[in-house]
């Protein structure tokens, strides 16, 4: 890092961007390397000694307390206090900092108002002044944009830039490459944890974005082509909030047909979520249909739409997919244990749920040292596992995997991939959302991008990955291509067949 | 600055169309003061009810005939709670909203007075405000033992024990030693060792605060009965009889009529108690610690990332805790009793509700704690005079009020963020 420099760190989530500068800001351990500031090697124990090395960092989410006022907690920390031991608060000295770091940068803040009246770009700016005040060279920005609207976006970087005309050196954490190239002096992609290349932003959007999804060896997938049948998961006009009531999902259409494998890809943030949990009922519809074998199940429970023939893998499997604590023979049955075989009236079979538990972890390869072993204990591959089991033990007519292999190490990818194709085969239809650009292609017969809460393409999986990157930052190369709505229907993959448990064989 | 105000713990104001918080206080006082006019006023005897500002029935005294007295300060509650329901500008709803109240308490104690059997009707103001902060003492330091751990995001149900702690090692060392110093220092450290006990667990191994809280009162009875029954009961000459700390009258501030002698002659734990709130108070809105103590209480991982160190300033403020209720027990032990089996006898509890009743504040707390201690104070004057209201409808009273209180008519309650929940760091 030079001084005055912008420096993006550009990658997918999960990459490692945050743990790398959590370790330099301190709250992280290396367990091996080192780091050189001015030359002099820099071990932190704590941010305590990062700062006082002239780090600072706001945190991708805030670290403001919430019922204190700004001045309050610019100082907490490094308060300036007069009676000694006592200990006295020096206010009017905090107040006089902020307003002085506010208007040399041009960070307007008001020093008495209460962190939690205060808007998310605002209460940004109170981090920035908090770091300022520790007088830092070098500030750390993790993921600054992804809270904010784009009118604050823009006022963020003109900050930025202000910053680095005072000297100040700036490393900025993202993944969305328009800013990058509008902010930065240099860039470093980093993916799964090793920095993979450097860049200066005159590099065009699709080097980056090739950069950052990565060339590795592609998983291969053996697999038919398909043979799409009838359509299953109508989405029509699908327009859906996110928790901080922020448009996601903004007029999705969408097809999935019985025997295909339809791959949503795109950077993650981009309304993935918040689509698939609407499709299950789990988050409200603001507009738009969802349509299952033509019938509509948008004003069903989530209970009755895994009930129509729906199997879901969610995308994170530790909240949502599994009770860590249950064994693993109880989670295989979370979806049935209230009906026979598993469940009469208001007893449980605990015979019927262990024998058909010793079924599927023989059949899905699970590894563990029993069917009563907690699922908690297990690996994540293990894990994802059990969930897949689990969602495919049940006549399915449309399966959606979200994520189905983060965090799984390559055996069990392989596996869960070739099940999923398996399930593709028998007639299921299946929507499948990954940010790993490579499992989308190897899978996926059509490949649906999705920008900003919109689809703003549907191409075959043949398409040049380069091209894909470029749908997934937002650039439609050429309209006419985004009308493929195709691999068209015609052929007759059979209505939705169901495969109930033990009806694979296939390994 | 205004961060000195009771409202620091933040009362967000929930938009509720016209029946806002303060109309539906009103609307209750309204009902009470209709009460007050009909029912008290009706009931109330036209004999003259006394105020003496004295211990007894001597000296100048305040006198009103009952069913006047009852009418006229009834339609002070009354016209105070028209006044709020017909919207009030909000600075002077507090203000009111007080007068109103005592209004209604005073119409009641005309009624009781006017009725009380000849000879009786009569009420030593001196003696109802001196028991008043008597009984309000172990919930002021209790509750201040609260505000200290919760304030730093530790959930102190362990008051009671260490309150008990606290009344055992000062009567047990107070009476081996026969110092009145040594049994303070003690009380305090038997407070600090069920504190500590309270740290360790909660901080250390995150064991969940409320269970271990209860595991601790429970472990305190348990400690102090044992012993109560091996050492005090066979030789309480020798382990059992803890000198007392005399009552110390302050020179001029004590010659106040009725506020004098009820408050400027007590003995050492009045004024002590006094003073921590003041001084918890002010260094808890004021100083380093108490802004990094809200920080950790707030948001501990923010406090982390600026280099404060969040279990630490939790261990630290604990153990205070600790000795703050273990030196409220010892006002017991060391000023009015002997040691007696589990004899805190439930007010680490209600020191509790008063931490929460005052919102984590230490003004709010001593202001609940003296509003238990009154409603304690009025059940037994009460009884004195063969009211014709079981005492024990009234030592209710007040528990009814913290429920309203923290269901929402004093406005949300709102505890610290992270108070109960343990920090790991990472």
């Amino acid at each position: 890092m030079e001084p005055g420099e912008i420096h993006a760190l550009l990658g997918e989530n999960g990459a490692g961007k945050s743990t790398l500068m959590n370790v330099l800001y301190g709250l992280y351990q290396p367990d091996e390397g080192e780091i050189l500031v001015d030359g002099k090697p820099l071990q932190p124990r704590g941010p305590a000694d990062a700062i006082a090395a002239g780090i600072g960092m706001v945190h991708q989410h805030f670290m403001l307390v919430p019922v204190l006022t700004v001045a309050e907690n610019v100082m907490l920390g490094a308060e300036q206090v007069r009676g000694g031991m006592l200990g006295f608060l020096d206010r009017r000295r905090a107040r006089r900092e902020v307003a002085e770091v506010s208007t040399r940068y041009n960070l307007q803040v008001d020093p008495d108002a209460i962190i939690e009246d205060l808007p998310v770009g605002i209460q940004q700016r109170v981090e920035i002044v908090k770091a300022l005040t520790r007088d830092v060279d070098l500030l750390i920005l993790d993921e600054p944009t992804a809270v904010l609207t784009p009118q604050e976006t823009e006022e963020l970087l003109t900050v930025m830039r202000e910053l680095k005309a005072a000297g100040r050196s700036i490393v900025f954490i993202t993944h969305k490459l328009g800013e990058v190239k509008a902010i930065a002096d240099r860039v470093t992609v980093i993916r799964r944890g090793r920095t993979v290349g450097t860049a200066t932003p005159e590099a065009s959007r699709d080097e980056l974005a090739a950069l950052m999804v990565g060339r590795t060896v592609r998983l291969t997938v053996d697999k038919e082509p398909a043979t799409p049948g009838e359509p299953v998961l109508e989405l029509s006009g699908l327009v859906v909030d996110d928790d901080r009531q922020v448009r996601a999902v903004d007029g999705v259409d969408l097809t999935v047909r019985a025997g295909e494998v339809l791959g949503i890809a795109g950077v993650q943030g981009n309304g993935q979520t918040e689509l698939v949990e609407a499709v299950m009922g789990l988050r409200p519809l603001l507009a738009g249909s969802v349509r299952l074998g033509g019938e509509r199940i948008d004003d069903r429970s989530t209970k009755e739409i895994l009930r129509a023939g729906v199997g879901y893998v969610p995308e994170d499997r530790s909240v949502d997919g599994l009770v860590k604590e249950l064994s693993i023979a109880e989670n295989l049955v979370l979806d049935l244990y209230d009906r026979p075989p598993f469940g009469r009236g208001l007893a449980l079979r605990p015979d019927a749920i262990k024998k058909s538990a010793r079924e599927r972890i023989a059949q899905f390869d699970v590894r563990t040292p029993s069917a009563e072993a907690a699922v908690g204990t297990l690996s994540g591959g293990n894990q994802q596992k059990v969930i897949v089991a689990r969602e495919l033990s049940r006549p399915l007519k449309l399966l959606i995997a979200a994520q189905p292999t983060r965090g799984v190490d390559v055996g069990s990818i392989e596996f869960i991939h070739s099940r999923v194709i398996h399930e593709r085969d028998a007639g299921t239809a299946v929507l499948l959302v990954s940010s790993e650009l490579d499992e989308v292609i190897g899978l996926a017969d059509r490949i649906a991008v999705m920008y900003r809460g919109r689809i703003i393409g549907i191409v075959g999986p043949d398409t040049a990955r380069e091209e894909i990157g470029l749908l997934m930052a937002g650039i439609t190369p050429d309209p006419a291509d985004a009308g493929a709505n195709g691999a068209t229907a015609g052929t007759d993959g059979g209505a939705p067949s169901p495969s109930g448990p033990g009806s694979e064989d296939e390994a | 600055m205004s961060t000195m105000a009771v409202d620091d713990v933040a009362v967000s104001p929930v938009n509720e169309g016209f029946w806002t918080r303060a109309r539906k206080a009103g609307l209750v006082l309204t009902v009470l003061g209709l009460l007050a006019v009909l029912l008290f006023t009706a009931l109330a005897a036209s004999e003259p009810a006394r105020f003496t500002l004295s211990e007894d029935a001597s000296g100048a005294a305040l006198k009103i005939n009952g069913t006047v007295g009852a009418a006229l300060f009834g339609a002070v509650a009354l016209a105070a709670g028209v006044a709020i329901l017909a919207g009030l500008p909000k600075r002077w709803f507090t203000l009111v909203l007080g007068v109103g109240l005592v209004g209604f308490v005073v119409s009641f104690l005309c009624w009781q007075v006017s009725t009380a059997p000849a000879g009786q009707n009569f009420m030593p103001l001196v003696n109802i405000v001196r028991g008043t902060f008597i009984l309000a003492l172990p919930l002021i330091f209790g509750s201040l033992a609260g505000v200290l751990c919760e304030r730093s995001g530790v959930v102190n149900v362990a008051i009671e024990g260490q309150l008990l702690m606290g009344a055992f090692s000062g009567a047990l060392f107070g009476s081996l030693s026969g110092n009145l110093w040594v049994g303070l220092i003690a009380a305090a450290i038997g407070g600090t060792f069920i504190s500590l006990l309270l740290a360790v667990f909660a901080i250390r191994y995150l064991v969940d605060q409320v269970v271990m809280g209860i595991v601790l009162n429970l472990l305190a009875v348990g400690i102090t009965g044992f012993l109560y029954e091996r050492l005090m009961q066979p030789d309480p000459a020798k382990y059992n009889s803890a000198p007392h700390f005399s009552n110390w009258e302050i020179p001029l501030l004590s010659e106040i009529p009725v506020l004098g002698p009820a408050l400027f002659a007590g003995n050492i734990f009045l004024y002590l108690g006094l003073l921590l709130v003041l001084v918890i108070h002010i260094a808890l809105f004021r100083t380093r610690w108490g802004l990094r103590t809200r920080s950790v209480g707030e948001h501990p991982t923010a406090a982390d990332t600026l280099g404060v160190r969040v279990l630490r300033l939790r261990y630290r403020n604990v153990l205070l805790a600790g000795a703050v209720a273990g030196i409220g027990g010892a006002s017991y032990t060391l000023a009015l009793f002997s040691f007696t089996k589990n004899m805190i006898g439930g007010k680490g509890f209600i020191a509790l509700a008063a931490l929460i009743f005052g919102r984590w504040s230490p003004t709010g707390a001593l202001l609940a704690a003296l509003f238990f201690g009154f409603a304690d104070q009025l059940a037994t004057y009460l009884s004195a005079i063969n009211s014709s209201i079981p005492s024990q409808f009234l030592a209710m009273l007040p528990y009814l009020a913290t429920i309203l209180a923290v269901a929402g008519l004093v406005g949300r309650v709102r505890a610290p963020a992270a108070d109960g929940k343990p920090y790991i760091k990472g």
